[in-house]
């Protein structure tokens, strides 16, 4: 017979640890454990650590470019909308000062026309007053010497001191204005 | 092993069917090993499984050594599996049922546990060696007693001494008249049930595994004689596929002894009830 099967039959229970393999067992483990423990894990442990540290930098960095990206885009667009804000305010006022000035050019022109008018008025006033002086002058000259021819004196003199031809004129005018 | 040169396997190598010889059964005699070096009445021995155990120690660290002793940021092949197994251990065991703040310190305890153990269990289908560490109850018992005074001293050391009984009885007034039956039973199964089903369970499913791959391998040889040729055909598919299923057990074995050990501290560090 097999001398293992008799060791078998005279050991009485496999549920009885020998104490040689439990001291055994237990220093198998604590081998395993204390180079774990002590040394590899903690080794990479601080690699994982960095790599963490590395991956997230990365997103870290990644994350201030887009940041910035935006905040320069939305300046630009401030910028841009302040722009088309102040085109529109500059565009605004040029057409409010050129209607000003559209109007007080127009009123300038009105003023001008009036006085242009105004002046052509006294002129033709004037002149008409120094024609119709000059006019019965000549008249009364004219008429005086052909009475005078008539007559055959002078009637200048007495024509003169009487004033004949001027109430003589200022009838004649009254006449007229009287038909207009 | 044996002294004997012809009784270097646990059982007869010229025994076959129709040759007027027995089966030659599996049984608890496969667990035992003639010392190595010593003398088996006294204490002062070697033997395989001792040898198998520093061996997978060996192993282990080596491995680890290879993987972790000079670590990159950005990791080789080898450091890359070791990372995936320590990371697996870490958040899917440790940190799933301590959490991570807590959990921490345990981390390099239960990744030593697990490994060893898959490894003590790995010796089971490894040629040449073949036989699970972990079916002899001293290194389930040597591991499960480590993690037994782990948690009990730390139970003690958060609650005090009165925290740590009505911890350990699962003390609940709302139960009223039950509560001394209660406290009893949880007493009895916390303090005396828990390390023995904790260091049995691994122990006998690597044993039974061991038994039923020995069972199918003798068989195997064992019907290889006339009309048992076919037979032993089909024993040997059997060894093929029970090799393939103790590569999952001892897997889950590790997982799940690992899975408990963390169930326990846990335990010993919840709040009070």
């Amino acid at each position: 017979m097999n001398p293992l099967v008799q060791l078998a039959a005279e050991t009485e229970n496999p549920l009885l640890p020998p104490i040689p393999e439990l001291v055994i067992g237990f220093i198998a483990f604590v081998i395993v454990f204390g180079f774990l423990a002590k040394k590899l894990l903690p080794n990479i442990n601080k690699v994982l650590e960095e790599r963490r540290e590395a991956i997230e930098g990365g997103i870290e960095k990644a994350d201030a470019a887009q940041t910035e990206a935006q905040s320069v885009l939305e300046q630009y667009k401030a910028q841009l909308a302040e722009a088309r804000h102040e085109a529109a305010r500059l565009r605004q006022e040029a057409q409010e000062q050129g209607a000003v000035i559209l109007q007080e050019m127009r009123a300038e022109g009105q003023r001008q026309r009036e006085e242009i008018i105004a002046a052509g008025h006294a002129q033709i006033e004037a002149d008409r007053k120094a024609a119709a002086s000059a006019l019965r002058q000549d008249v009364g000259k004219l008429a005086t010497d052909l009475a005078g021819k008539l007559v055959g004196e002078s009637l200048e003199d007495h024509a003169r001191q009487s004033g004949t031809v001027d109430r003589f004129l200022d009838e004649l005018e009254a006449k007229a204005e009287a038909v207009r | 092993m044996s002294a004997d040169p012809t009784q270097v396997l646990a059982f007869e190598t010229d025994c076959h069917i129709f040759s007027g010889c027995g089966f030659p059964a599996p049984g608890l005699h496969s667990f035992l090993f003639e010392p190595l070096w010593g003398n088996g009445d006294s204490n002062l021995y070697f033997n395989k499984t001792m040898l198998l155990a520093l061996l997978g120690s060996i192993i282990i660290v080596g491995f680890f050594w290879a993987a972790f002793a000079k670590p990159k940021l950005v990791p080789g092949k080898l450091q890359m599996v070791a990372e995936a197994g320590y990371d697996f251990v870490r958040r899917g065991v440790v940190y799933e049922t301590i959490g991570k703040r807590e959990g921490e310190k345990y981390v390099p305890l239960v990744v030593s546990l697990f490994f060893f153990v898959w490894m003590m269990n790995l010796w089971s289908i490894i040629p040449v060696a073949q036989f699970p560490v972990t079916a002899i109850i001293a290194y389930p018992a040597a591991l499960a007693a480590i993690v037994y005074v782990l948690w009990v001293s730390l139970t003690f050391k958060r609650h005090g001494f009165v925290g740590a009984f009505k911890n350990f009885t699962g003390y609940d007034k709302s139960l009223g008249a039950v509560l001394p039956l209660s406290m009893t039973i949880e007493l009895f199964s916390n303090l005396l049930v828990r390390p023995f089903t904790h260091a049995v369970r691994l122990f006998a499913n690597m044993f039974a595994g061991h038994t039923l791959l020995l069972l199918f391998t003798i068989a195997s040889w064992y019907l290889l004689n006339g009309i048992g040729i076919a037979y032993a055909g089909v024993s040997f598919v059997m060894v093929i596929v029970m090799t393939a299923f103790e590569l999952f057990i001892q897997a889950v074995q590790a997982y799940v002894f690992v899975l408990l050990t963390c169930s326990y501290i846990q335990g010993a560090l919840a709040k009070g009830h």
